[in-house]
């Protein structure tokens, strides 16, 4: 237990804190880039409510191209960007930019899919009474699927977790920075296995917010 | 009210309404009748522009429905509220806030609507189920949200498409019924497109029947059920097994008609024997309206045809095949 709490205070707390700070922002921006890209692809699907052939096939390229990039080669193709957006090239708030980079189209498609599964007599429904464009997709479509995109923001943030701990190439700190760069290279088992149970206590807390906040709201 | 004329629609290659033609009075109950796939439910999206047609003409309250746009569309559509077979209800708003979501698009005030959705779910008879979920409710008591919804605009026209084909006979009566109800109590004219023929025969006064995209006959329902063209004969999937020897002829009962004792008359002034060899008699609304075939000899044909020519009754000789 002594050892524990030695590496609760050298380097597991501070880790934890890294890891939501990376996770928690880059999440947010993540999702709000993400959700924009949703509702342009979901408004120019050739069922969509303003069907655009190029817009979409646009989109959908772009997000196709960076959800095939290996995490970490994103992370190093984007170093000048991270450099432009944040000043600097290293460390946890510089991780923020590939993380939400990579992350978002990720995420648009999860919110997408979700909003395809709201029912298309409902969608159908809306239009008979008259509702606008914009009524059908915020009162009608995305109301409708709160609980699904719950359901898959749950799924983004513990990827993202995982995604963090490759954040370490350029510095930034975390838990997954604590497991391999304290843990496994100074032969430190019992660092490495302390970590790897807080992260499956942080995933399976997730998850099971995820699922109560779905129930709550279905 | 509503005039379809010379009404095409192409899915792609696909051929879906072949020159439509149709009138649909102010205040009727009209039903539009077919096997799936005939075109029915297309026929009845392009009255309300959820699908656009290719040529032809739609004509509702005056409007030409294909040269509605945007603005003028979404008014247009506050006139003719809708229902479905799947009910379309929003899962995670509950019944006042389902009926009241019309209201909200088209910007009431918060009492306006509370006072509108209250006298609707008296209408639909639901004030008891006001806070409930859709998931809670039975198939029925979910079309009738769908029709408090669906009448919240006060539209003149309700389209019902399938609206009781996901329902049990019992729960289909009660629902037209209540259809019954809000066209003779609010004077709201109804279209219902179906391909239950009970629907037919309990509500419209008068109906189309569509085959392949196309009419196959149109008139007032007890006409087109006695007469039963080809069409009908197959959507009902019932046969009449005949005689084939001597001559068979089908005597058409009309509401006024159907307690006079013409067969028997019949026999007793012309003196002959024959035999009834098919019959039936059908309620439609609130009338009952029968059918009867009876076969005679071929020499006797003209005796009996000239007889029923004097009676002024519906009658025809009916054609093997």
């Amino acid at each position: 237990m002594g050892k524990f709490m030695e590496a609760w205070n050298n380097y597991l707390l501070q880790g934890i804190i890294d890891t939501s700070y990376m996770v928690g922002l880059s999440t947010l921006f993540a999702v709000a880039i993400g959700f924009i890209l949703a509702i342009i692809l979901i408004i120019t699907d050739k069922n969509g409510l303003r069907p655009n052939k190029l817009i979409y096939r646009i989109l959908d390229f772009i997000i196709n191209v960076l959800r095939s990039f290996p995490f970490i080669i994103l992370i190093l193709a984007l170093l000048p960007v991270t450099r432009f957006i944040v000043g600097k090239s290293i460390g946890n708030t510089a991780a923020i930019v590939p993380l939400t980079i990579g992350t978002a189209p990720f995420v648009a498609r999860v919110i997408e899919s979700s909003l395809k599964e709201v029912d298309k007599g409902i969608i159908e429904a809306a239009k008979s009474f008259g509702a606008r464009d914009m009524q059908i997709l915020f009162q009608v479509m995305i109301k409708e699927s709160i609980p699904s995109i719950i359901r898959g923001i749950t799924l983004v943030i513990i990827s993202v977790i995982g995604y963090s701990a490759m954040a370490g190439a350029i510095g930034a700190k975390g838990l997954g920075y604590v497991a391999i760069s304290i843990g496994y290279q100074r032969f430190d088992d019992q660092l490495i296995l302390y970590t790897v149970i807080i992260l499956v206590i942080l995933v399976q807390l997730i998850q099971l917010i995820g699922d109560t906040l779905y129930k709550k709201l279905k | 009210m509503i005039k379809v004329t010379k009404l095409e629609k192409y899915f792609s290659k696909e051929h879906i309404l072949k020159s439509i033609d149709l009138q649909i009075n102010e205040g009727e109950i009209f039903g539009l009748v077919g096997s799936s796939g005939a075109g029915k439910s297309t026929l009845l999206r392009c009255l309300n522009g959820l699908e656009a047609y290719d040529s032809g003409s739609i004509e509702i309250m005056g409007k030409e429905v294909k040269n509605l746009k945007n603005k003028e569309l979404r008014e247009f559509r506050k006139d003719l509220g809708m229902i479905f077979q799947n009910f379309s209800l929003l899962e995670r708003k509950n019944v006042y806030e389902n009926i009241a979501l019309p209201l909200q698009v088209w910007g009431y005030k918060k009492d306006q609507i509370k006072m509108r959705v209250e006298k609707l779910l008296k209408i639909v008879h639901l004030e008891d189920k006001v806070f409930s979920r859709p998931k809670e409710l039975s198939g029925g008591q979910k079309q009738r949200v769908a029709i408090a919804r669906a009448l919240a605009l006060e539209p003149r026209v309700l389209l019902c498409d399938e609206a009781t084909s996901a329902l049990d006979p019992n729960t289909t009566k009660s629902i037209l019924t209540l259809l019954r109800e809000i066209n003779e109590n609010l004077g709201i004219t109804i279209v219902i497109v179906t391909h239950q023929m009970e629907v037919v025969k309990d509500v419209c006064s008068r109906a189309a029947v569509l085959d392949n995209g196309q009419v196959a006959a149109s008139g007032k329902v007890e006409d087109i059920f006695l007469r039963q063209p080809k069409s009908l004969k197959k959507l009902l999937s019932e046969e009449e097994i005949l005689p084939k020897e001597g001559v068979n002829i089908k005597l058409f009962f009309p509401k006024d008609y159907s307690g006079d004792s013409i067969i028997t008359s019949m026999a007793r002034e012309l003196d002959m024997n024959f035999s009834i060899v098919w019959g039936k008699l059908e309620k439609f609304r609130d009338d009952i309206l029968g059918s009867l075939v009876i076969n005679i000899k071929d020499e006797e044909k003209e005796k009996v045809c000239n007889y029923l020519s004097k009676k002024d009754i519906g009658w025809e000789v009916v054609i093997d095949g």
